[in-house]
């Protein structure tokens, strides 16, 4: 871990380093999401990829799938340091804030990582096409941004009750609801054939969104990290 | 004390003008009568979140677990209140439209907070030493309580809607608010907000004593 002089930054990118170095050895909770999406993506394929999709049923898979895929691996953060005993050591290495946003910053690079595997190979397996890619890729941001804002609290809330995955799902997806409508409506628009719209109303709740539940997350972490 | 006893003729004035009075809208008739219950109902389980909120930080604050059973009492109550306003919401678009439930904007943010109220009660039942349920229940019901603006206000007004316009924030709109319309509705506020009063008050006393019949079971028993 950084000395004591090292920026708020350098610490963040520290414990991110040593979070990707862990995940590299184990690749537990990268399996599970790549697998998974990919598990899903082919069984929705097989079952209805043969003609062109509707733009909305498109929209709509295509956040099913990165939504659960994301949360079967994004609890892994906090829930691993609970399992493997080194919570306690964190706690006394590095501040509440650096922790949030170090773990933060890891399920961050998680989601987007899945994104980059999961799209070219949405479109590829269900014969889709994007009409508008920027609206699309904004969209996609904003959207990882809020969910993993307001999983990484509630992962670090299932890691001290103790408590298995399932929960996990159970508490994110209620707070995450005011996330998904918003982004299935949007993303209908990218693809052609789908609604007409610019977009701007949706991209300014979902940055409005980020921006409120990371702030709230952060202000809420130290409550739950520390007793 | 005084109050309960104002609550119930309230109610009671509120149930019989409801019906008495001519129906606030012409064109759905008898069947927008239902704005008089359901929507106090979606108002008192908004305020019981918030109140429920409010207890969450108190708890976080102080460390009484008083202000965590309190919290969970509010909660109790707020859920039933917002599930009576969802059913109440589910009959009227059968009368209105033939449908029960239709994915509307407003019918699906009011079951994402019925949603946040059932993964509070889940989290609650996980966790089983007391100041961590409480620490964590209080966490999490401050989480949804940032998320819930976004449902009860931003997003029923971002998308094309059939729930009818709310006539009080916009001002005018389809209902005719007449003076009798708009003191009984204004009463029916009122009363409703009392009566979640009072049944708080009742889950927060039930709570004490289970707390108590535990504490008995385990030391003295």
């Amino acid at each position: 871990m950084p000395n004591g002089r090292s920026s708020w930054a350098g610490r963040i990118l520290a414990l991110l380093a040593k979070d990707l170095r862990a995940e590299y050895r184990t690749r537990y909770a990268v399996s599970a999401v790549f697998l998974f999406a990919l598990t899903t993506l082919a069984a929705v394929s097989f079952s209805l990829g043969a003609g062109g999709l509707p733009a909305h049923y498109l929209s709509v898979l295509f956040w099913v799938i990165l939504f659960f895929s994301a949360l079967s691996g994004l609890a892994q953060s906090f829930v691993k340091e609970a399992e493997t005993k080194t919570a306690v050591t964190l706690k006394l290495a590095a501040s509440d804030d650096v922790v949030f946003f170090g773990k933060w910053t890891f399920n961050l690079a998680l989601m987007l990582g899945l994104e980059i595997v999961l799209i070219p190979l949405f479109l590829i397996f269900l014969n889709a096409q994007l009409a508008r890619w920027s609206l699309f890729l904004s969209v996609v941001v904003l959207g990882s941004l809020g969910m993993v804002s307001a999983t990484t609290l509630i992962a670090a809330v299932i890691a001290a009750a103790g408590v298995r995955g399932a929960l996990f799902s159970v508490l994110s997806l209620p707070v995450l609801l005011p996330l998904l409508v918003p982004l299935v409506r949007v993303t209908e628009i990218c693809f052609p054939g789908g609604a007409q719209g610019s977009g701007i109303p949706e991209l300014r709740l979902l940055a409005g969104y980020a921006v409120v539940v990371m702030a709230g997350g952060w202000l809420l972490f130290p409550y739950v990290w520390r007793e | 004390m005084w109050w309960k006893y104002l609550t119930g003729a309230a109610m009671a004035g509120v149930i019989v003008a409801a019906f008495m009075l001519p129906a606030p809208q012409i064109q759905i008739g008898d069947a927008s009568r239902i704005f008089f219950f359901h929507v106090p109902a979606a108002l008192a389980g908004f305020v019981a979140f918030v109140v429920a909120a409010v207890y969450g930080a108190v708890y976080l604050k102080t460390r009484n677990l008083v202000a965590d059973r309190r919290a969970a009492a509010s909660a109790e109550v707020g859920l039933t209140f917002s599930t009576i306003a969802l059913i109440s919401g589910a009959i009227f678009a059968n009368v209105t439209w033939g449908v029960f439930w239709n994915w509307d904007p407003r019918e699906t943010t009011l079951l994402a907070v019925l949603l946040v109220y059932a993964a509070y009660f889940a989290l609650r039942q996980a966790v089983g030493h007391p100041s961590t349920r409480a620490r964590l229940s209080a966490v999490y019901i401050l989480l949804g309580g940032v998320a819930a603006p976004f449902l009860f206000f931003v997003l029923p007004r971002m998308y094309v809607s059939l729930h009818p316009r709310d006539t009080l924030v916009s001002g005018g709109g389809e209902f005719a608010m007449t003076l009798p319309v708009g003191l009984t509705f204004g009463a029916a506020m009122v009363t409703y907000v009392l009566l979640y009063l009072w049944l708080f008050q009742l889950a927060d006393r039930a709570g004490r004593i289970k707390e108590e019949l535990d504490y008995q079971r385990e030391h003295v028993l």
